[in-house]
């Protein structure tokens, strides 16, 4: 069966891309007729295998790890096409292994979802793991944020050589107090920027109260955030504040840059001694916005700036890093499986950034939930179209000459993004 | 303790106080959206809100004319459940006293007799509802519709492991139309005992449900004024947001 799986696994993947379809039923093939393919894949990577995981971010942060190590001539395999789970990775394996089934690549860096990632690191050990956030997301899928933070415990206790951990996320920070035979590294913030980060903890918490559960002492991080200009950023290491150009916007984004320096940093053998600082920067200065995570496009001449937004935290991120003045904004609420069943979390993001300019459209299979969110945060709304398609063509027409913004969830990402590749150039991702 | 007032507006029809309990550590599922519309509708109603909050240590404010309480993890529940048992005495003689009372999820739960967790270990409930529940490895998940006599039809989320079951005591908000509700055995969502109304619903609850909300603050104003003059909110959005939603799968 050895012999074959390969062959056979990548004719599924020939024949299910020529009928257009998902990249997942390959991966299926493969695991089903010889299940040790990955594990036995991904063991032949001199570098080993780096996971990143948690809440926001994954996508982002993936794509500049990888970036980051191209830049140090690393040869790199990823899960691209954002197949976050382990039969994604399985199928992306596939496309990239030669048909005896070896894997040209140096290091892997995936992008796992939380709970998938838990099957994964059982199966295939990391080298590395860096864990972003943990945050309200998919509670109806995960339950609580307590088992999400276990979920993220177990990846760390499963690595096998460094874990880098967000010192400013108490659940993320925390983990490092169970590790034994891990070296663990930090990634940090600034203390003035700390509080454009709210965390779910403080979320109600009284104005002006500190953020409960912070770690006592805060330890040193290899990597930290110190301050953002409008295109640039200066982070510190090895003693030393750098500024960069970035290409990236958002402040969530710019962190979770300081975030795949340090693990870049880790995978290049740490210390100034090895990595190549001048390069990395550069790397890190040309990263563009992963597809719908602040992405721009151009519409009528103006620019239309799609921001994912999938849990209250990230909303909240989205709507102070991306202002709403001089805006023509759109909202996109959609309850499918990907997005969240639960409309709860609308009611833990304050919409009163939004009050000045009003929300000229409203669309998703939710469009009425999210009205009534606004209407009790008394912003000024515009049009309602739960239909997306309609809903887009008359934002656009309506706000001609505009720059535009839409804040939407991922599976009404996706239909957006369909309907705007009619009008304008979109990057295609598989 | 923090106060957040409206102030005084001239022409109010009075002030009612609302207090959120525990909204630092019982606040995961859009607990904040309850006590926003309540906040909201109080002052559309024409009276002028103040909003309260209540957390672990504070001091236990006077005069309190409606309580809101959600949701917690199993972390927050333990957090508060000293700190609930203190105050046990004081929110029981109000409960009996007639004092509207919203209480979601882990509140819901908390205001019971006890919680026994699935592995065994008893966690005291305060005692104002009949009711026991029992913790299972089972999660009930998905959207929910509830046909209640008293608000009409109730549209919401469920995402509890907890099993509630109702003594005699108390009676049913409501019987579920879809999805499970108090446990997967009777049918039953939520409990009612005089102006208490527990449920486990998020979505948040209120917000689509202002016909609960408008209960809440009726019983306040009745009990603080003797009597309740409404104003007119526009729940335009209210009624398609029901629709729509009624309309999603489980």
């Amino acid at each position: 069966m050895l012999y074959i799986s390969v062959p056979l696994g990548k004719l599924v993947r020939r024949v299910s891309r020529l009928r257009g379809g998902g990249s997942a039923l390959p991966g299926l093939v493969v695991e089903k007729i010889d299940p040790g393919f990955m594990q036995r894949t991904l063991a032949t990577l001199p570098h080993g295998v780096a996971v990143v995981s948690g809440t926001n971010g994954k996508t982002t942060t993936t794509k500049m790890v990888v970036e980051l190590l191209e830049s140090q001539g690393l040869k790199v395999f990823t899960n691209r096409t954002g197949s976050n789970f382990t039969r994604g990775v399985a199928a992306a394996l596939l496309g990239e292994v030669d048909w005896r089934g070896r894997l040209r690549a140096d290091v892997a860096v995936l992008e796992l979802d939380e709970a998938h990632a838990v099957h994964f690191v059982n199966r295939v050990p990391p080298r590395y793991s860096l864990l972003l956030n943990v945050l309200r997301d998919q509670l109806d899928r995960f339950g609580e944020i307590d088992k999400t933070a276990q979920l993220l415990h177990h990846i760390a206790a499963k690595t096998t050589g460094t874990v880098v951990l967000n010192r400013e996320d108490p659940r993320v920070a925390r983990i490092a107090d169970t590790l034994t035979g891990q070296d663990v590294q930090y990634f940090g913030l600034d203390d003035s920027l700390l509080s454009t980060f709210p965390n779910d903890d403080d979320m109600r918490a009284a104005p002006g109260s500190p953020a409960p559960a912070a770690l006592p002492h805060k330890p040193a991080a290899d990597v930290v955030l110190r301050k953002v200009g409008p295109d640039t950023a200066d982070f510190e290491y090895d003693g030393v504040t750098v500024t960069t150009a970035m290409k990236l916007r958002g402040v969530y984004n710019i962190f979770n840059a300081a975030a795949a320096l340090a693990l870049a940093r880790s995978i290049c053998g740490g210390g100034a001694a090895t990595a190549d600082h001048a390069t990395l920067l550069t790397a890190l200065s040309q990263v563009e916005p992963a597809f719908g995570r602040g992405e721009s496009l151009t519409v009528d001449g103006q620019p239309l700036d799609l921001v994912l937004v999938k849990n209250p935290s990230g909303f909240r991120l989205g709507l102070k890093s991306f202002p709403a003045a001089g805006y023509a904004t759109m909202i996109a609420i959609n309850d499918n499986y990907a997005d969240g069943r639960d409309m709860s979390w609308l009611w833990d993001v304050e919409f009163d950034s939004l009050r000045d300019g009003g929300v000229d459209q409203l669309t998703g299979s939710r469009a009425y939930d999210m009205a009534l969110r606004l209407q009790y945060d008394e912003v000024r709304i515009g049009a309602v179209q739960p239909d997306i398609a309609p809903a887009l063509a008359a934002f656009i027409r309506e706000g001609s000459g505009k720059p535009k913004r839409i804040f939407c969830t991922y599976t009404a990402m996706l239909a957006i993004r369909r309907e705007l590749s009619k009008i304008t150039t979109v990057e295609v991702v598989s | 303790m923090t106060a957040e007032s409206a102030g005084a507006v001239s022409g109010s029809k009075g002030t009612i106080r609302v207090l959120q309990l525990y909204p630092r550590d019982m606040n995961i599922y859009g607990d904040w959206g309850n006590a926003l519309v309540l906040k909201q509708r109080i002052s559309w109603h024409g009276y002028t809100p103040e909003l309260l909050e209540y957390n672990v240590g504070d001091e236990f404010p006077a005069d309190v004319d409606l309580i809101v309480g959600g949701g917690g993890q199993d972390s927050g529940q333990l957090v508060i459940q000293d700190d609930l048992q203190s105050r046990a005495g004081l929110l029981k003689e109000l409960a009996e006293d007639g004092a509207p009372m919203l209480a979601i999820c882990g509140l819901y739960q908390l205001f019971g007799r006890f919680f026994k967790t699935h592995l065994g270990t008893v966690i005291p409930g305060i005692g104002i509802l009949d009711v026991e529940t029992r913790g299972t490895d089972e999660r009930l998940i998905g959207n929910v519709k509830v046909a209640t006599e008293e608000f009409g039809e109730i549209l919401g989320y469920e995402n509890h492991s907890g099993q509630t079951t109702l003594g005699p005591g108390v009676r049913p908000l409501g019987t579920t139309a879809k999805g499970t509700g108090n446990n997967s055995s009777d049918g039953h969502e939520g409990a009612r005992y005089k102006n208490v109304v527990a449920s486990y619903l998020h979505g948040s609850l209120l917000p689509k449900n202002p016909a609960i909300a408008d209960f809440l603050i009726r019983t306040a104003a009745e009990r603080k004024f003797g009597t309740f003059e409404p104003g007119a909110p526009d729940d335009r959005f209210a009624v398609l947001a029901r629709e729509h939603a009624a309309r999603r799968p489980r």
